[in-house]
């Protein structure tokens, strides 16, 4: 097909200038410091004289943002956050040659390159670093990427929570269900409102918060999905009702938590260095462990419970399953509770990844959710399983080529050139594309 | 269809269509459909797997088989709606392999849905005038200039009149289509077939759906295809239908053909028997023939026969 | 609460650039969803490329205004060929991700730091207005009456954008009472069923994109020219603010997007003045200003959800032509 391969030549070309101008264009010296009103600034400079052009990253707080130095050496990002911690880690690569960053007198620090920010409550701190001959702390390419794909893996893992559960509730009732990162956010911010608010454990709030998220499952399908089925409502209006109910719940969280990033107990731990590169705080372990227990668990229920079975029959067949005297109604509404359950799970850990809570934040994981689903075959619950994985990997792993700040974008990307070549998905069956 | 419908009258049937024995693949004297090792596969599954097939010109055939014989998947694949594994085809000497299906219709071979694709929110006559082929008002720049197509339009509205009156419609032209009764649907999708002045009309299972009133109608409105010219293939599990309007009837079982002949010969063809009409003796008629409604589920997809 | 100052924002709103800008949109999402069936949720992407289009024009290649805004509109149409030689043969809900997924890509091309120089990054673009403001052939002051009152260069933004409205309804008008509306609509209904008639499906369907998606790229020009291009503005969120205009109005007509905009912004001008007065007032205890300006979107989601499942066919539309893909 000519179209075909000229659409990927275009595709590839719009990628190719992604890469090229991520690594060849200049970044501004100053970034987002009127969008937020706290700011890290710096100046790096050799023997006295400024050096331009030097990049640095300041990650922490949902902030992964890249500035270069200006004429003057001067930097300086805007963050959302005082009284929070940020990394600044300087790019040796952009030093001249022979040149890089160098421990103070007698400090023994392995990474200088890379220093903790705190931003006090004035809201201003200043990050210098010494510069001089010496050898640079650069992590080798093969270290970047086992470290990239264990990260990809925990966020894809994650992910998977929340993408099994938009997929089984489009397999039992042909609903795309655009609330569903609403339904995330819900676990996240009642987390924080037991936790923060209430003053409870953690290990009490979280789980507050997923039975909540399952009763809320359970009343939007009591309250809105099941009266529209006996409507007969078709699939397309429900999507936009789903729409309808994903701005109003996003906005209400607005209403009640405002616009800033709120962060959950723990989420400033310190990381533990485990190998090579990679390194995780106790909490980012725990839930690298509850992702894949509950995965596992259920996987589990999917294929050998009764109504796991029933489920998969309804997500094949409705109205055979229903002739065949399966309680659809009573699956779909179980299907809700745990898919809502779920989404509440991928929504606290979600919280910790980010870091923070925000309003929209169910907003930004529903575009990845539905990139999964469809790369795993529309409606096939394992293959979402898989979709979320691949998404986690791509989002993580392509930071090393492109810039942070595009990483959502890539997983997107990806899914518009594999819908040319297997329109079905990774796992999907080729007949059920019209 | 029940055993008390009373039988049409008998218009004379075209004879003469094969050269040499009736057996699977006969030559045909004048064919307007040469098919050639057509397969067709889904999954492990071989849904069609005809060898050498020839649709005779001037003549109504019929396409019978049991459920699941590859009938409505042969009529996908002959008209464009569906890729076939391997094989080739041609069309009054056109070649149809790979040739997608709105070019299959403009060379004038059209088809209609085993459900009926009556276009509900589109007015009768919208539905009618969307038939006629080579509108000027259709091309994106010429539709924003009416006096260019306006002309046109009307001699499609007169010929859609003529055609709505003999299909008895032309009462319920302002009406939407969904409004009508699953018999008139029918009847409307084949006058707005008609519109496109084909060579060759496909009917995927005329008779499904139709309430008995409405058959008689409709069977009379099959021969007149074939006296105003055209040829007519149609796929039926109505043995009274077969019977009495084809004139040249092929078997399928298992997406092969495995008979071919004259509808009386053919009907008393042992194959035949054990093939389809044994195959039929435990199963409900009503879901054979597609009499009940698919449930509501599969509707768009169920135009394509499963497994 | 100052009434008359409320009821005044309310009447301004109704010729307002984002009202304009709004019709266009909604517009063109008809013309996608209402009459050809085709499930874009990438209307805001469609919207970023007109504006992106018109500035960047500007800024980076120096056009004079009215070529910059033809750059818009036809990097637009190669955005709807883009997306649509792909996926218009595909299952509807996949042009619905594709086109949700293309729109969010753009963004974040928009919003990344790596393009700084030409997308202004998270800052956007502004300052581009010299030519567009030359070309103004009213003399300056200020002109109108009552609630209508403006300044030569905003009469100017709005005259433009009146103009490009009604081009923009002439043509979707002309378009969908023509026989190639006929073959748009049937398509909508059941697109075999036209094949099957020998029509180009495909074809159609893919005009129908580019003549949608130029026609809300013009929407987001005229969005653009009285002020400047922020990156925060096109998010998913303003597509479906704009199919909730559309559906108020009724998504298969050609006037009901225009007056589903209308309402829609005089309502969220209303509620975005008389919440915030009704909190100052003292009449909403439990409420601060912040959350009662949240409040109006939160009506708007339920809003929509209500259109949906109680006047599906919107404002306008006829019951028995109610339009919704299957």
């Amino acid at each position: 097909m000519p179209t075909l391969a000229l659409i990927v030549a275009f595709l590839a070309t719009m990628l190719a200038f992604t890469f090229l101008a991520g690594v060849g264009s200049a970044s501004a010296d100053e970034i987002d410091t009127d969008k937020y009103q706290y700011r890290i600034s710096g100046n790096v400079q050799l023997d006295g004289k400024p050096l331009e052009n030097i990049a640095l990253t300041i990650a922490g707080n949902g902030v992964d943002t890249t500035v270069k130095t200006d004429k003057n050496g001067q930097w300086a990002v805007g963050v959302p956050e005082k009284n929070a911690t940020y990394t600044v880690a300087l790019d040796e690569n952009t030093l001249p040659t022979g040149i890089a960053v160098v421990n103070d007198a007698d400090a023994t620090d392995e990474t200088p390159n890379i220093k903790d920010a705190e931003v006090g409550p004035g809201g201003r701190v200043t990050v210098n670093f010494f510069i001089g001959e010496g050898e640079r702390h650069v992590t080798s390419f093969a270290d970047q990427l086992v470290e990239r794909i264990v990260n990809g893996l925990r966020f894809g893992l994650m992910l998977a929570l929340a993408a099994v559960g938009i997929s089984l509730v489009y397999g039992t009732t042909g609903l795309s269900n655009f609330a569903h990162g609403e339904m995330v956010t819900f676990g996240a911010v009642m987390t924080l409102v037991f936790s923060r608010g209430v003053g409870l454990p953690i290990y009490l709030a979280v789980p507050i918060a997923l039975v909540l998220s399952g009763f809320i499952g359970y009343v939007m399908d009591a309250g809105l999905w099941r009266p529209l089925r006996r409507r007969r409502t078709g699939i397309v209006q429900l999507m936009i009702v789903s729409i309808g109910l994903s701005l109003a719940a996003r906005y209400t969280f607005q209403y009640f938590i405002g616009g800033s990033t709120t962060q959950l107990v723990g989420a400033d731990q310190r990381p533990i260095q485990l190998f090579g590169s990679v390194s995780m705080s106790i909490i980012d372990m725990v839930s690298v462990v509850i992702s894949i227990v509950v995965i596992v668990a259920f996987a589990m229920w999917l294929l050998f419970t009764r109504i796991g079975k029933a489920t998969r029959a309804i997500s094949d067949n409705p109205s055979l399953a229903a002739a065949s005297g399966i309680d659809v109604d009573r699956v779909v509404r179980i299907v809700w509770i745990i898919s809502s359950a779920l989404a509440g799970l991928a929504g606290v850990l979600y919280a910790y990844y980010r870091p923070g809570i925000k309003w929209d934040m169910g907003a930004e994981f529903l575009l990845l959710l539905f990139a999964a689903v469809t790369l795993g075959g529309l409606g096939t619950a394992f293959g979402a399983l898989i979709g979320a994985v691949v998404i986690g990997l791509i989002v993580e792993v392509s930071t090393l080529w492109i810039p942070a700040d595009l990483k959502f974008a890539a997983p997107l990307l990806v899914l518009i050139i594999i819908l040319l070549f297997r329109p079905q998905g990774i796992l999907g069956r080729r007949e059920r594309v019209g | 269809m029940s055993s008390d419908l009373t039988a049409p009258v008998a218009r004379e049937k075209t004879t003469g269509l094969h050269i040499g024995d009736a057996k699977p693949g006969v030559a045909k004297t004048d064919p307007i459909i040469i098919a050639d090792g057509v397969r067709r596969t889904f999954g492990g599954l071989t849904a069609v797997d005809v060898e050498h097939l020839e649709i005779p010109r001037g003549a109504i055939t019929a396409l019978i088989g049991p459920n699941g014989a590859g009938k409505t998947t042969l009529f996908n694949l002959l008209t464009g709606f569906d890729k076939p594994d391997s094989g080739a085809w041609t069309f009054e000497g056109h070649s149809l392999s790979g040739v997608p299906a709105y070019k299959v219709a403009r060379l004038g071979q059209v088809r209609t849905f085993q459900l009926t694709k009556a276009l509900g929110l589109l007015t009768v006559l919208d539905n009618m005038k969307l038939g006629a082929k080579g509108q000027v008002g259709e091309r994106f720049w010429q539709s924003l200039f009416p006096f260019l197509w306006r002309k046109q339009d009307h001699q499609i509205e007169e010929r859609a009149f003529e055609l709505l009156k003999k299909f008895k419609l032309d009462e319920k032209s302002d009406d939407f289509a969904a409004s009508l009764s699953g018999g008139q649907r029918k009847l409307l999708e084949m006058a707005r077939a008609l519109m496109s002045e084909p060579r060759l009309v496909m009917l995927d299972e005329p008779m499904a759906g139709v309430n008995p009133a409405l058959t008689q109608s409709l069977l009379e409105h099959i021969l007149d295809l074939k006296d105003e010219g055209m040829t007519v293939l149609f796929v039926e599990h109505d043995m009274h239908m077969v019977r009495h309007i084809a004139d040249w009837v092929v078997v399928m079982a298992e997406g092969r053909v495995v008979a071919e002949g004259d509808p009386i010969s053919v009907m008393k063809n042992p194959e035949v028997v054990d093939a389809y009409l044994g195959a039929h003796q435990e199963i409900d008629l009503g879901v054979v023939t597609g009499r009940y409604p698919a449930a509501d589920a599969g509707k768009n997809k169920a135009s394509k026969e499963s497994k | 609460m100052d009434w008359i100052q409320i009821l005044s924002n309310s009447a301004s709103s109704i010729i307002s650039p984002a009202t304009l800008a709004y019709a266009l949109a909604a517009l063109g999402l008809a013309v996608h969803f209402g009459f050809a069936g085709l499930l874009n949720m990438g209307i805001a992407g469609f919207m970023a490329i007109g504006a992106y289009g018109y500035a960047i024009g500007i800024l980076t290649f120096g056009l004079p205004w009215w070529a910059a805004a033809l750059l818009g509109l036809v990097a637009s149409a190669v955005f709807a060929l883009i997306l649509g030689i792909p996926t218009l043969r595909l299952r509807g809900d996949y042009l619905a991700i594709v086109t949700i997924a293309a729109a969010e890509v753009l963004r974040l091309l928009f919003l990344t730091t790596a393009f700084d120089k030409v997308t202004g990054s998270a800052d956007g673009l502004f300052g581009y207005h010299a030519s567009f403001r030359a070309s103004n052939p009213i003399p300056e002051g200020t002109y109108g009456f009552g609630p209508w009152e403006y300044r030569e260069v905003d009469w100017w933004v709005r005259i433009l954008g009146i103009i490009a409205l009604i081009l923009a309804i002439i043509t979707v008008w002309r378009l969908m009472a023509s026989p190639w509306g006929r073959v748009l609509k049937g398509i909508r209904e059941d697109e075999e069923a036209v094949r099957a008639l020998g029509k180009n499906v495909f074809g159609y369907k893919l005009t129908a994109l580019v003549v949608g998606g130029v026609i809300a790229a013009a929407g987001g020009i005229v969005y653009a020219l009285p002020s400047s291009v922020n990156p925060g503005v096109y998010v998913t969120s303003l597509t479906f603010f704009v199919y909730t205009a559309l559906l108020l109005g009724g998504a298969a007509t050609v006037f009901g997007p225009v007056i589903g905009s209308l309402i829609f912004w005089v309502l969220q001008t209303v509620l975005g003045n008389v919440l915030p007065a009704a909190v100052q007032a003292g009449y909403l205890p439990f409420m601060t200003s912040i959350q009662a300006q949240t409040l109006k979107f939160i009506l708007v989601g339920i809003a929509l959800m209500l259109i949906v499942i109680f006047r599906p066919q919107g404002i306008l539309g006829n019951k028995k032509e109610l339009t919704f893909v299957k």
